[in-house]
């Protein structure tokens, strides 16, 4: 659920559209899939900033992350999320998420709220475990109007559906022995709202006129992914280089998100961050933080952070709350 | 939420995961994951992160060429039931790969590969 959908559009029907991902995600051939984040001998961790391939029972709480937007000359947005995942089959799974949002636009008083309620599903489609390879489906939406208008929640859904994948470089020769403990998982999707624009009238007091605003929502690619050195892997896989816990546990990774909006005058202007971080998995849990760097003045000037604790329902609850509630072990 | 509700979640918590195991990642190795070993070694030891199902945990070596080495014995540490053990016949100078697969208790499956090499 780390997909944002801040744009809009009124050209699609969004329910036809929404169903044909929902169908096209239900009706691909599956293939070998096993326990969520692996594939074979890779494990993979839930990254904070893109999502992952990988259908699982997993439960981020919280999620806390705070940047500086352009918006009203300089916003401080700070979010405290919570999502959770949940698997109905082992290869098709259901997501929700909420978050509480406080905005302090610069010179400003404060506000906070609750964000939109976000929902989603993902279809783990391919698994390869030699080349540790997996591909997946999925689609999320939105929902307009569940959140505050004290923090511009938006009154309109907005639909997304898009390709999840992750790839371990284990499969590289024994000669490049040191870069087989790389991964990279990324996403490729398309986010559409159900609204082109919206229309706001405000009374200018110095005039005496009504003026109307009209904030223009187009349809958004939004793309990312995650590039990680496993020292996990490096000392179960390669080399055993005598770090111990905790430092064996460890993932260094960078992440990048993007956005990049496809139509409505706003074409190519791409937003988006560089997001260098670790993460350390545990038994049953793991943690991780990343600075959020802007990559352009239209995403914003100061460098920001995300922080995360990340439960593995199914090593908490394997009997129970994290097994699929259909054709699970 | 108060505080005794706090502590209730808390204590519940701990109670629903006190006795539940996780996946089994390798903590160690004897001969170590890419190491170089003199001399020969009598037995390959993995030692897991959780105790594991002898029944459908495996452990082998292979030399070079692809043949399996070791003595086909593979059995649980006596002591230890997250080791996993195998003994090999003598080595001859050479890298030899070690795959392993490991069931947790609570069926959880993790596998991989290390190699080896002995040395004269």
């Amino acid at each position: 659920m780390k997909i944002s959908f801040h744009y809009f559009f009124d050209s699609f029907n969004a329910t036809a559209v929404a169903i044909a991902a929902g169908l096209s995600v239900l009706f691909v051939t599956t293939q070998s899939v096993s326990a969520h984040g692996f594939a074979g001998s890779r494990f993979f961790p839930a990254t904070l900033s893109t999502d992952d391939p990988f259908v699982n029972d997993e439960l981020s709480m919280p999620t806390v992350s705070s940047t500086v937007t352009p918006d009203e000359g300089g916003t401080r947005d700070t979010q405290i999320a919570v999502d959770i995942a949940k698997r109905i089959t082992p290869n098709f799974g259901v997501e929700i998420g909420e978050s509480f949002i406080f905005l302090k636009p610069r010179d400003e008083r404060s506000v906070n709220g609750f964000g939109n309620l976000e929902l989603g599903a993902k279809y783990e489609f391919f698994e390869n475990d030699e080349h540790e390879t997996i591909l997946s489906l999925g689609a999320e939406v939105e929902v307009g109007g569940t959140g505050g208008k004290q923090v511009d929640a938006d009154t309109f859904s907005t639909w997304a559906a898009g390709l999840f994948f992750g790839k371990g470089f284990g499969d590289l020769p024994s000669e490049v022995s040191f870069l087989r403990p790389i991964a990279v998982t990324g996403l490729v999707a398309v986010a559409i709202p159900t609204s082109a624009s919206t229309r706001t009238v405000t009374f200018n007091e110095r005039t005496g006129e009504q003026e109307i605003e009209i904030d223009r929502h187009p349809n958004v690619l939004e793309w990312g992914f995650a590039l990680e050195y496993s020292v996990i892997y490096l000392q179960e896989q390669v080399k055993d280089i005598g770090l111990r816990a905790p430092f064996d546990r460890l993932i260094p990774l960078v992440e990048f998100s993007f956005e990049t909006p496809l139509n409505r005058g706003q074409e190519g202007q791409t937003t988006g961050t560089i997001n260098p971080g670790v993460i350390w998995s545990g038994k049953y849990f793991q943690i991780g933080a990343e600075a959020v760097v802007p990559v352009n003045s239209r995403t914003g000037s100061d460098v920001g952070f995300i922080a995360q604790l990340h439960l593995y329902l199914d090593d908490l609850f394997p009997k129970s709350l994290g097994r699929p509630l259909f054709g699970g072990r | 939420m108060n505080v005794r509700h706090l502590q209730f979640v808390l204590l519940l918590c701990v109670a629903l995961t006190a006795t539940v195991d996780g996946h089994a990642f390798l903590d160690h190795a004897s001969p170590a994951v890419g190491s170089k070993v003199h001399g020969r070694p009598a037995e390959v030891k993995v030692w897991f992160t959780e105790k594991l199902e002898a029944a459908f945990s495996k452990l082998q070596v292979f030399n070079q060429a692809g043949q399996q080495v070791d003595s086909r014995n593979q059995r649980l540490d006596p002591h230890n039931s997250a080791v996993l053990l195998v003994s090999v016949p003598q080595l001859k100078p050479g890298i030899y790969k070690v795959v392993w697969r490991a069931v947790s208790v609570d069926t959880h499956t993790t596998e991989g590969s290390f190699k080896f090499e002995v040395v004269p």
